[in-house]
């Protein structure tokens, strides 16, 4: 059960004791993060579970694949640096302490 | 006090809005009313993982059942709906019970077409719609099972790429001369049919269904050609209706879907309506249109649920859709015109092209296959109106960025 620190598009910060073998997304909306939408469900079809990787955290994923790659840099609010889609991230021990931001829409 | 919202039907429509409209924090108290035993779940998995059986039941649902228990929601399944009374303001349950409404939301969604034919009632012909028809499918096959599917549209072709893979003997019967003609071009339909193909799966273009024969249960379908097929069991796949019954009885405008306005709105200022049930306008299109998609549906009970926390913004999305098939991810956008241009940028045998419909060079509508990067551009451009030159964007040579 790592903690992972979330702060959401209203800017409010609050941990998330997530389950380690779930998705990054399945967690955030199983634990009323209303933000995320996930609208293909996780299927890496859509981009409507963005979210940035703050700090280092981001370096030590997995890198994007070419399918969350296209999808995630059409979003307006792209950072190459920091923007995941969090369907494509499995959580596991050892993203405990990860920081990330509930990216804003489009 | 908070006033009451009634949300009728716990599809994807009314999970959404249900799950929005708790951001208000109290303001509104929620009641989602649903036939089904479930709690509000996405339906693609039915027809691809939940039949393939990679995910449990569970992982379908939108939310945890706590999810709405920690905000309040209530959730009132095997429930059914009866009638509307505007004038009270409240609806009838089919067990009678009255529940009053200040602000009413149908999110009724679709049934499936059922195929008028003798031997439709036979066990072991079966829908996809629900949960539980999916389970039952599962259920009812034994291995190496002849399946016919009824219907080359994505729920017949993507259970029949999840059941040739599971070792059934799967056939696609399908009346028109090309499978997913309502919705591509021929191309896109010609690449599908050979990827069945070459997979194992028999498909019959041109050819109708004149019935179901067994004895108890269904053993064979007879063809329009009078031909017979083995059918251990049969896959029906060939549309769905707007359920828009209820809407009518109280006297709401409907026309091929309950008519509501930008704001998913109804005639009626309490009432709304989000998801395959509506027939919408849409800026963006310049035209009404009555969607079948999870795009829709979500994107129209945000809009609900935007305008009853006080922060309307109209709803004009680039509708989009997708289809998983063996190693094939098709993703769509825009709405195809029948007379639209057709280019194809890309090589099909690579199993990775997309193919882009243009009116008078303006792009309306993209199929990308494996092609994730066109697909993204041609949603922006649908969304922005930008006019193409065909040679160049059919010229691989020139990134999709520079066309």
């Amino acid at each position: 059960m790592p903690v992972i620190h979330v702060t959401d598009r209203a800017g409010n910060k609050t941990d998330l004791n997530a389950n380690s073998g779930e998705s990054l997304m399945e967690n955030l909306t199983a634990n009323g993060y209303d933000d995320i939408e996930a609208i293909c469900g996780g299927g890496c079809a859509c981009a409507t579970c963005h979210v940035y990787i703050d700090g280092d955290w981001a370096g030590k994923l997995p890198t994007r694949d070419v399918d969350e790659e296209d999808l995630v840099s059409g979003e307006g609010s792209y950072d190459e640096a920091r923007s995941r889609l969090s369907c494509q991230i499995e959580v596991t021990d050892a993203l405990e302490g990860m920081t990330i931001t509930l990216a804003p829409e489009g | 006090m908070s006033e009451k919202v009634l949300i009728i039907g716990a599809g994807h429509a009314g999970g959404i809005l249900a799950t929005q409209l708790a951001r208000g924090k109290g303001r509104y108290d929620i009641t989602v009313i649903g036939e089904e035993t479930h709690p509000p779940y996405e339906r693609p998995p039915l027809s691809k993982q939940l039949l393939a059986g990679e995910v449990p039941v569970e992982k379908t649902h939108l939310r945890p059942e706590k999810f709405y228990q920690d905000r309040d929601i209530t959730l009132k399944l095997s429930s059914r709906v009866k009638a509307i009374y505007r004038t009270e303001k409240a609806v009838e349950l089919e067990d009678g019970t009255t529940m009053s409404y200040d602000k009413l939301a149908l999110c009724t969604g679709t049934r499936v077409r059922e195929i008028p034919v003798p031997g439709a009632d036979l066990p072991g012909v079966h829908y996809i719609r629900t949960i539980d028809d999916t389970l039952g499918i599962q259920n009812a096959l034994k291995p190496e099972s002849d399946v016919v599917v009824i219907g080359g549209g994505y729920i017949g072709l993507e259970a029949a790429a999840v059941l040739v893979k599971q070792g059934h003997r799967v056939k696609v019967i399908e009346m028109l001369d090309r499978v997913l003609a309502r919705s591509v071009a021929e191309p896109v339909s010609r690449f599908y049919e050979k990827c069945h193909r070459e997979a194992g799966v028999e498909i019959l273009l041109n050819t109708g269904t004149d019935r179901f024969e067994g004895d108890g249960r269904v053993e064979r379908v007879i063809d329009g050609d009078g031909n017979a097929h083995a059918a251990d069991a049969v896959i029906v796949g060939i549309g769905v209706i707007p359920n828009v019954e209820l809407a009518m009885e109280c006297g709401l405008e409907c026309n091929d879907g309950i008519l509501v306005d930008e704001f998913a709105r109804t005639d009626d200022p309490d009432i709304f309506a989000a998801g395959d049930c509506t027939n919408h306008p849409n800026a963006l299109l310049d035209r009404h249109l009555r969607l079948e998609s999870v795009q829709n549906a979500v994107d129209q009970a945000r809009c609900i649920a935007n305008v009853l926390l006080d922060k309307p913004v109209p709803y004009a999305e680039v509708p989009w859709f997708w289809s998983d098939q063996y190693d094939l991810k098709l993703q769509m956008a825009g709405i195809p015109g029948p007379d639209d241009q057709v280019v194809v940028r890309g090589d099909m045998d690579s199993r990775s092209f997309s193919v882009f419909y243009l009116k008078l060079g303006r792009v309306t509508a993209v199929n990308a296959i494996n092609s994730g990067s066109d697909y993204v551009r041609g949603r922006k451009w649908i969304a922005e109106g930008v006019t193409v030159v065909p040679s160049r964007l059919a010229d691989t040579d020139i990134p999709i960025k520079e066309v």
